[in-house]
C-alpha cells in the first residue's frame, strides 16, 4: 500500500493524562481521511505531533515510507505537511498575496517581487478552483475567502498533505459546500487531506475513510461509504446517541419578550442592528439563525442591557425595559447563557461556589446585611452541581478555571436555569462541547420550554437551530430577513436566508 | 484549595526573600565583609531589644498602610501608584487639624485620624472617577495627583503653619494631636512606636474581612478578576472602581497620619514620602493579601531600622540593606519566573521514574503494524 503519512502506535503522555495511547493513523495518497472524536479525545494532540509541535513518547511517523523525526513545524513544512488552523493566522491589513508569501517572499534583487508571487497565486487559484483575488485585502474579504487564503498558503508552499482543523465551524452552509468542492479538487490533483471534525454529516458527505478516537485511544478506522452516521457516533461517544431532540408539540402562550424596531451600534460604531422586531412567547423556543457577526451579539446585548439601544424598544412581560439596568432585568426574570463563557459567563479565578452566586450574591439567603453566608452558598452550589451534573475533582471550591469546558458550560446553564427565569436567552449554548454534553444541554433547554418559559436561542450551528426551535428567525447584516416555522423549513432555505435571500425569492 | 494557593504564594515570597538575602550576602563578601556577622547585626539592629522592636514596628506602620492601599486597589484590577500623594495629603490634613484645634486628646485624635483618611480618600477618588467615567489611566492620573499633593504642601505649610525656626517645616503638633502616647513609649523604653501601629493592625483585619466575607469584597474582586463577567451579572463596575480607589486612598491617607503625626511630629516640605512607593513593593512581596502585606511591611521595617546598627558595628555600608530590599522586590516582581521554575521542578519530579522507557522500544514497532490497512 502506498501511504503518504503513517502515524504508527503513537503514544503521548502529559503529566497526569495519556492524551494519545497507541493510535495508528494511515493516510492514503489522494484520500480525504476524517479524524473523528469528541473534544478532548486527543485529535489535536495527534495532529500537533504530526505538525511537529509535540514529540511522541512512543511510536513512529513515516512520510512516503521513510521514517521521519518531525522536530518542529519547519520540518513538517519541508515534508509537505501543512495545516489550516481553526483560527486563521492572517495579517488583516495585508493583501492576499502579501499574506501568502509572508515568510518566503520571492525577491528580485533586494525588492520583493509582488508580481511573480501574484502570478503564481493566480495559477494555483485557477488550478484548484479557489477563486481568490490576489490583490484584495484580508479585511475586505469574507471568512470563507479568508479560509481559502489559508489553503492557498499551504499550496504555495507545495504542501502535499493538508490538515484541516474543524474547517466548517466558521462557514455558512453554502460556503461549506464550496469548501467541499475545493477539497474534492485538491484530492483529484493528488493532494491528501486529513479532516479533523466532530460533524458526522460532513464526514459522510466528503471523507473516504474515518479514524475514530475516544479518550486518547483509537477505536478504529472505517470506510465511510459502508458505515452509518449512527455507528460512527456510537464509536465516538461509546454509547448510543439520539440525534433527534425529543420535543412534543406545544401551543405557545403569551408574549414574554417583545423587541420593537430596535437599532444599535456595533463595536465599530456603525449600525450593527437595524430596525429589528421580534416576539418570543412563553412555551416556545425561538431560534435566531445567522452567520457570525451579523448583529446577533448586538441584539442579545441590547436585550440584556449590556449595550445601549439607539432607537426602538425592548419589552419584557409587557414592561418597557429599554432603559433598565442589567440587574433590574435579571430581577425581572431574565436569564442569559452567554456565548463566551470565559469572558462573560464565569469569573475563572473565582471558585464554583462564588460563580454560582454571581447574579444573586447580595440576596438572601446568600447574603445578609452585606455579609456572605458561606453555608447557604455551599449548599446552593452543591445542589446545582448535582442537578446539572457539574463534575469537578475538588468539589465546589475548585476554581472555575480548573473545570473542563463542558463542566464550565453546565455550571453556567445550571446557574441560569436554576434562577427560574421567564425568559432564557441562550447564545451558542453548546459551542465546543462534545456530543454527550450537547445532548444534555439541549434536553435542559427543551425542558424550560415545556415548563412554559420563553427561550431565545442564538446559534451559529444550523443543526442546533433546526432541531430545537419552534420558530426560526434569520438575521443578516443586522436586519431581520424573515421568520419561519421550524417544521416547514429546511437547511437549504435557512442557508439562503442567512446569505440574505428573502424567502420566496428563489425558484 | 484557597489555602493551598495562598501557601504557594507565600512560598514564592519566601524564595524571593531568600534570594534577596543571598544577593546581600554576596555583596558583603565582595566588599570584603563577613556576611554572617553583617546579617547578625542587621537583624539584631531591628530586633535585639524592646526599644528597637518598637522602632521596627513604628517604621513598618506607614508601610502597612501604603501596602494595604496598593493591595486593595489591585484586587479590583487597579494599580495605585498614588500612595505617596495620598499619604502626603493625609498627613497634611492631619497636621492642619492638629494645629488648628486645641481640643482634648480623646476628641481631637479621632478627628485628626478621620481627616487623614478623608484627605487620602479624596486623592484616590479623583483617579478612580476619571478611570471609571473617562477611562483615564489611573497610573498617569495618580502620578499627577502625587505632584499636586507635593506642591500643595509646599504652599500650605510655609504659608499658614510655618515653624518657629525653619521656613521649610511646620510647627510641631501638640501631644493631644499625636498618635504617640506616653504609656506606649514607656512600655517600649522610649521608642517611636505609636498608636498608628494598632490602627494599622485594625485596618488589616477590617480589609481582610471586607475582602473575604462581605458582598462588597465579592463585588470588588469580581470586577478585578473579570470586568465583563461582572457587568454581565449586573455589578456596576464603575462604582466599584471608584470605591476601590477611595478606600485605597483612605488607607494611604491613614499611613500619612501614622507618619506625620505619629512617627514624626511636624511636616517638611519638598519631600514625597518614599513609603508611598515602598507600598508597592510591600504589596508585591505580600502577594496582595492583607496579612501578607502586614508581614512584608514588618520585614521591611526590620531591614530599615537594622541597617544603621549594622553599619555602626561592621564596615558594611547601610546601602547593602537597601540593596537587599531592592533585590527582594526584583525577585518578587519576577515571581512568575520563580513559579514557572517550581512548576518545572515539580513536573520533573513527577516524570522521574517513567521517562526513558519508550523511544528505543518504539523503533521496532513499524514491522508489526506495517501490513495493516
Amino acid at each position: 500500500m502506498d501511504y503518504v503519512v503513517e502515524m504508527l502506535k503513537i503514544r503521548k503522555e502529559f503529566p497526569g493524562v495519556v492524551a494519545n495511547d497507541d493510535i495508528t493513523l494511515q493516510l492514503k495518497q489522494g484520500e480525504i481521511h476524517a479524524l473523528l472524536g469528541e473534544n478532548g479525545a486527543g485529535k489535536s494532540t495527534l495532529m500537533s505531533i504530526l505538525f511537529g509541535l509535540y514529540q511522541p513518547d512512543q511510536g513512529v511517523i513515516k512520510v512516503r515510507g521513510q521514517e521521519v523525526n518531525i522536530a518542529d513545524p519547519n520540518v513538517a513544512n519541508t515534508l509537505g505537511i501543512g495545516m489550516v488552523h481553526q483560527h486563521f493566522k492572517l495579517v488583516h491589513n495585508f493583501t492576499v498575496t502579501e499574506n501568502i508569501m509572508l515568510g518566503m517572499e520571492m525577491t528580485k534583487g533586494i525588492v520583493i517581487d509582488h508580481r511573480a508571487a501574484a502570478k503564481k497565486i493566480q495559477q494555483l487559484s485557477e488550478k484548484y478552483g479557489l477563486n481568490v483575488d490576489p490583490n484584495a485585502k484580508i479585511e475586505d474579504i469574507s471568512v470563507g475567502m479568508q479560509q481559502r487564503v489559508e489553503i492557498m498558503k499551504m499550496l504555495y508552499r507545495d504542501a502535499e498533505v493538508l490538515i484541516f482543523d474543524e474547517p466548517t465551524s466558521v462557514l455558512t452552509p453554502q460556503e461549506v459546500n464550496d469548501l467541499m468542492e475545493i477539497m474534492r479538487n485538491l484530492v483529484q490533483e493528488g493532494k491528501s487531506i486529513i479532516l479533523i471534525t466532530h460533524k458526522l454529516k460532513e464526514i459522510k458527505a466528503i471523507a473516504h475513510r474515518c479514524t475514530v478516537i475516544r479518550r486518547g485511544r483509537m477505536i478504529g478506522t472505517v470506510e465511510v461509504g459502508s458505515t452509518s452516521e449512527e455507528k460512527m457516533a456510537q464509536m465516538m461517544v461509546g454509547r448510543e446517541i439520539s440525534f433527534e431532540v425529543e420535543k412534543e408539540d406545544r401551543e405557545a402562550g403569551a408574549v414574554v419578550l417583545k423587541v420593537d424596531n430596535l437599532s444599535a451600534l456595533n463595536n465599530r460604531k456603525v449600525m450593527g442592528l437595524k430596525d429589528f422586531s421580534l416576539e418570543v412567547r412563553s412555551g416556545e423556543i425561538l431560534g435566531l439563525a445567522g452567520v457570525d457577526g451579523n448583529g446577533q451579539n448586538e441584539l442579545v446585548e441590547v436585550i440584556t442591557g449590556l449595550r445601549k439601544a439607539e432607537s426602538g424598544q425592548v419589552m419584557l412581560k409587557g414592561t418597557d425595559i429599554t432603559n433598565l439596568s442589567i440587574r433590574e432585568r435579571i430581577r425581572m426574570g431574565m436569564a442569559y447563557i452567554p456565548a463566551d463563557r470565559h469572558k462573560h459567563g464565569l469569573i475563572l479565578d473565582y471558585s464554583i461556589e462564588e460563580n454560582m452566586i454571581l447574579k444573586n450574591y447580595n440576596q438572601e439567603p446568600y447574603a445578609e446585611k452585606g455579609l456572605l453566608n458561606q453555608e447557604a452558598i455551599q449548599e446552593h452550589t452543591g445542589r446545582v452541581m448535582a442537578e446539572f451534573d457539574v463534575r469537578s475533582g475538588q468539589g465546589s471550591i475548585a476554581l472555575a478555571r480548573s473545570l473542563s469546558g463542558g463542566n464550565q458550560q453546565k455550571a453556567i446553564v445550571g446557574r441560569e436555569i436554576d434562577s427560574d427565569p421567564d425568559l432564557l436567552i441562550a447564545v451558542q449554548p453548546t459551542r465546543g462541547l462534545d456530543v454527550g454534553a450537547i445532548e444534555y444541554i439541549h434536553k435542559r433547554i427543551v425542558e424550560q420550554r415545556d415548563k412554559g418559559k420563553a427561550v431565545l436561542l442564538v446559534s451559529l450551528e444550523l443543526d442546533e437551530i433546526l432541531s430545537l426551535s419552534d420558530r426560526i428567525a434569520v438575521i443578516t447584516n443586522g436586519e431581520l430577513i424573515g421568520i419561519v416555522e421550524a417544521k416547514e423549513t429546511n437547511e437549504q432555505e435557512i442557508g439562503l436566508m442567512m446569505a440574505g435571500v428573502q424567502r420566496g425569492e428563489t425558484a | 484549595m484557597k489555602r493551598k494557593e495562598l501557601g504557594n504564594e507565600y512560598t514564592t515570597a519566601l524564595i524571593a526573600v531568600g534570594l534577596g538575602l543571598l544577593a546581600g550576602a554576596l555583596l558583603m563578601l565582595v566588599t570584603g565583609n563577613n556576611p554572617i556577622l553583617g546579617f547578625i547585626y542587621l537583624f539584631s539592629g531591628g530586633l535585639m531589644n524592646i526599644e528597637r522592636i518598637g522602632n521596627t514596628l513604628a517604621t513598618a506602620t506607614p508601610l502597612i498602610f501604603t501596602g494595604l492601599s496598593v493591595a486593595f486597589a489591585f484586587k479590583t484590577g487597579l494599580f495605585n501608584i498614588g500612595g505617596a500623594g495620598q499619604m502626603l495629603i493625609g498627613g497634611l490634613c492631619a497636621t492642619v487639624v492638629g494645629l488648628t484645634f486645641a481640643w482634648p486628646k480623646p476628641l481631637l485624635l479621632p478627628v485628626v485620624i478621620l481627616a487623614a483618611a478623608l484627605g487620602g480618600a479624596l486623592w484616590g477618588l479623583v483617579p478612580g472617577l476619571l478611570k471609571a467615567k473617562f477611562n483615564v489611566h489611573e497610573v498617569v492620573c495618580a502620578i499627577m495627583m502625587n505632584w499636586i499633593a507635593y506642591w500643595s504642601v509646599y504652599y500650605i505649610i510655609p504659608g499658614y503653619f510655618k515653624g518657629p525656626y525653619l521656613e521649610t517645616e511646620s510647627r510641631r503638633i501638640s501631644a493631644a494631636a499625636s498618635l504617640k502616647v506616653e504609656w506606649l513609649t514607656k512600655l517600649f523604653n522610649g521608642s517611636y512606636i505609636n498608636l498608628g501601629f494598632f490602627l494599622a493592625l485594625a485596618v488589616v483585619i477590617i480589609i481582610a474581612y471586607i475582602l473575604d466575607r462581605t458582598t462588597l469584597g465579592y463585588e470588588l474582586k469580581a470586577v478585578g478578576f473579570n470586568r465583563y463577567a461582572s457587568e454581565y451579572a449586573g455589578i456596576k463596575a464603575e462604582r466599584n472602581i471608584i470605591l476601590s480607589m477611595v478606600i485605597a486612598g483612605a488607607c494611604a491617607g491613614l499611613g500619612g497620619a501614622s507618619f506625620y503625626v505619629g512617627y514624626a511630629s511636624n511636616m517638611q516640605i519638598g519631600v514625597l514620602p518614599s513609603q508611598g512607593f515602598d507600598g508597592m513593593a510591600v504589596s508585591l512581596l505580600g502577594a496582595n493579601s492583607p496579612w501578607g502585606v502586614f508581614l512584608a511591611a514588618i520585614f521591611f521595617g526590620i531591614l530599615h531600622s537594622g541597617k544603621g546598627f549594622m553599619n555602626a558595628m561592621t564596615h558594611v555600608p547601610p546601602e547593602i540593606a537597601d540593596t537587599i530590599i531592592a533585590t527582594i522586590i526584583y525577585f518578587s516582581a519576577t515571581s512568575v519566573l520563580i513559579e514557572k521554575y517550581r512548576a518545572r521542578i515539580r513536573k520533573r519530579r513527577l516524570e522521574k521514574g517513567r521517562t526513558d522507557l519508550p523511544l528505543d522500544t518504539g523503533a521496532g514497532l513499524d514491522e508489526t503494524v506495517g501490513g495493516e490497512g
